[in-house]
């Protein structure tokens, strides 16, 4: 028999027949819907060289010896056994601390406030989804030197009420984090189903600070640490703001220096890339994998 | 089977007792734009009864039990469990036990914990808690699983740790929205014969919402039809197939065929037949009745018909055959004798009550 006839039904329902000349199929495990592997090594190929010309570039850089040629590792022992200058370290460890102080409290303020309203709105007012998607994706769409021109009288008011400590930026920080962290917790939110879990813990006689902080919270943390996370990398690498509004974080740090010795300055533009990669890891890592149990010996009858 | 969970001596006693009664009355639910998802339903369910609520998508049957749940408040009406008035009670405060069709087990729980989960709420303490939980597992066969995670059981085990879960705090009133609709077919059946079982067991007072008429005439003990926010007709499952009040109901609940009638002084002739009308008030005048494929059979003598085509269905076999005026209907008949199509036959009507509307309705 050299011919096989087969049947299947169509999108509209219909049942149809079909008549196939018989040759091998390809299993269904086999037909990929994307490119192939090796298009895929490709894309990857081109964009790992784009990315990873530059930081070649930047180590190169911090590894000259001079205008004489030839290389050497003085610089990050320097960074790494404290041997760099006063007019060095000063601004640039005051900048990071200033950074890291400002990465926490904007986390801070962005779990605070986006959390406890991403999750009121998916339970209770889903007719306002649309409208918080549009005013937390929106700083993404003013550029930054736009939001200082609006941030400045801001500020001081803020100087007035909080004075003028460098963590306030933390309040224009979580404004331009907003896009990042909502998409972050919005997938979670989306793929959890948190609707239907409230409503269960409801039904079993759940009150609303229950709901959120042991039915939600701990099902969206995948969600939470990536938006902190890449809450983090935005904010050691925000310098717009920050100098615009005259205050010191490891950018603007970083600028001074890079006046006096541009190659400690890329030594430490590079530590803060690293910091970024591993906090990037980090979200993949961390909350990834479902918990699991020891496999029981007993069987159930369903 | 002796049901081990023990009950919470703190509890009230009107709380310790199952089966309320729950009254649904004049509810009224409209959605946003006017929309009417539930017309003033009245629904009375005794204590320790088993009520299905049977309709199509989008009748208002999943509103109806949420009203009832307190996630969803009415517009307008009341509800009532054991008399009380709970429509302004929350739902954690309703004391009443759900099961989703979605499963909803908590996924960064154990399934122990799971269960615990409702007498945590309640401030029960951790040995007892444990104690119950374990013995709720127990009744629902899954008494090995407690450490696992909702996401290494299969989707029967997942729904029967739910309803673990919503009895281990024995509730007043048992809501189960559509619980069986996700599963296969098999555990459909095992699952549902169990939620019977354990329903009986407790005397718990049951609401269960469904589309599928089979579950619902399996189960319960009266079936509420449900249509556009309405209630069409409630009965036994009996009551409902063989004395279907609308033509909705008819056609919802079992197969039946339609065909041309005319009706007068409370029965309808076809074919030369007269069969009773269910409602002897029906109009007289030309009227569609809906006649039960079982209450035709073939015969040596009576109607002429064509076979259409026949179809085996294990017990029995389903035959269409074609009236002369081209109607085509359903007859259902012992699966030994075996009609082929286009040969001539004769069948015979059943004089059993029949439902029929007129033909502007």
């Amino acid at each position: 028999m050299t011919r096989t006839e087969t049947a299947r039904t169509d999108t509209a329902g219909t049942h149809t027949a079909r008549t196939d000349t018989a040759r091998p199929t390809r299993p269904i495990d086999d037909v990929h819907p994307g490119p192939s592997r090796r298009t895929r090594w490709i894309i990857v190929g081109i964009l790992g060289l784009l990315f990873l010309v530059p930081i070649a570039a930047m180590v190169e850089f911090t590894l000259r010896k001079g205008l004489g040629g030839g290389y050497d590792v003085s610089r990050w022992i320097a960074v790494f056994t404290g041997g760099l200058s006063a007019a060095e370290n000063k601004p640039i460890f005051t900048g990071l601390g200033n950074s890291l102080l400002l990465a926490v409290v904007t986390v801070v303020v962005m779990l605070v406030l986006l959390v406890p309203t991403m999750v009121l709105v998916r339970i209770r007012f889903p007719q306002l989804q649309r409208v918080l998607e549009f005013v937390c994706l929106l700083p993404i769409t003013i550029p930054a030197i736009v939001l200082v021109v609006g941030l400045a009288p801001v500020y001081s008011v803020v100087a007035r009420m909080f004075g003028s400590g460098v963590w306030t930026l933390a309040f224009a920080y979580g404004v331009i984090v907003l896009p990042y962290a909502y998409r972050s917790i919005q997938t979670n939110l989306v793929a959890v189903d948190v609707v239907t879990l409230s409503e269960a813990a409801r039904s079993l006689g759940a009150g609303w600070l229950t709901i959120l902080f042991r039915v939600v919270v701990p099902n969206i943390r995948r969600g939470l640490l990536a938006a902190s996370f890449i809450s983090v990398a935005v904010v050691l690498g925000e310098y717009t703001i920050a100098a615009l509004l005259n205050r010191v974080n490891l950018q603007t740090a970083l600028v001074v220096v890079s006046k006096a010795d541009p190659f400690i300055a890329i030594i430490f533009a590079l530590l803060a890339l690293v910091f970024a990669f591993v906090l990037l890891i980090a979200i993949g890592r961390i909350g990834g994998a479902p918990r699991t149990s020891k496999p029981s010996r007993k069987k159930a009858t369903a | 089977m002796t049901l081990s969970i023990t009950r919470d001596p703190e509890a009230p006693a009107e709380a310790r007792q199952p089966g309320s009664r729950v009254e649904l009355r004049s509810i009224v639910k409209e959605f946003a734009g006017g929309i009417r998802g539930l017309d003033g339903i009245d629904l009375v369910i005794e204590p320790g009864e088993f009520v299905a609520l049977l309709g199509p998508s989008g009748c208002g049957k999943t509103t109806a039990l949420r009203v009832l749940a307190g996630l969803e408040g009415a517009t307008s009406g009341t509800v009532l469990i054991d008399d009380k008035d709970v429509s302004g009670l929350p739902a954690r405060r309703r004391d009443i036990g759900m099961v989703f069709q979605s499963y909803s087990l908590f996924p960064h729980m154990t399934v122990l914990a799971n269960v615990e989960f409702g007498l945590r709420m309640r401030k029960v303490a951790g040995d007892e808690r444990r104690l119950r939980a374990g013995d709720a597992l127990e009744m629902v066969g899954l008494g090995g699983f407690g450490g696992r995670y909702a996401h290494e059981l299969s989707g029967g085990q997942q729904q029967r740790v739910a309803l673990a879960r919503a009895l281990v705090t024995e509730p007043r009133v048992l809501l189960l929205d559509e619980p069986l609709s996700a599963l296969d077919a098999r555990v459909r059946v095992q699952l549902r014969d169990e939620i019977r079982r354990i329903q009986q067991d407790f005397g718990i007072t049951t609401l269960f919402v469904t589309h599928d008429q089979e579950e619902a005439l399996a189960v319960a003990d009266r079936v509420a039809v449900m249509r556009a926010g309405n209630i069409e007709q409630i009965g036994s499952p009996e009551e409902l197939y063989s004395r279907a009040k609308t033509p909705f109901v008819a056609e919802f609940v079992g197969l039946s065929n339609r065909l041309r009638a005319v009706a007068s002084s409370g029965s309808a002739e076809l074919c030369g037949v007269r069969l009773p009308l269910i409602d002897p008030a029906t109009p007289d005048g030309d009227v569609i009745v809906f006649v039960r494929p079982e209450d035709i059979r073939f015969a040596a003598q009576g109607v002429p018909v064509e076979v259409v085509s026949t179809s085996f269905l294990g017990s029995y076999r389903r035959t269409a055959v074609a009236l002369d005026d081209g109607t085509v209907i359903s007859v259902q008949h012992p699966a030994g004798f075996v009609p082929t199509p286009d040969e001539r036959l004769h069948i015979e009507f059943d004089p059993a009550p029949v439902t029929a509307k007129g033909w502007e309705s």
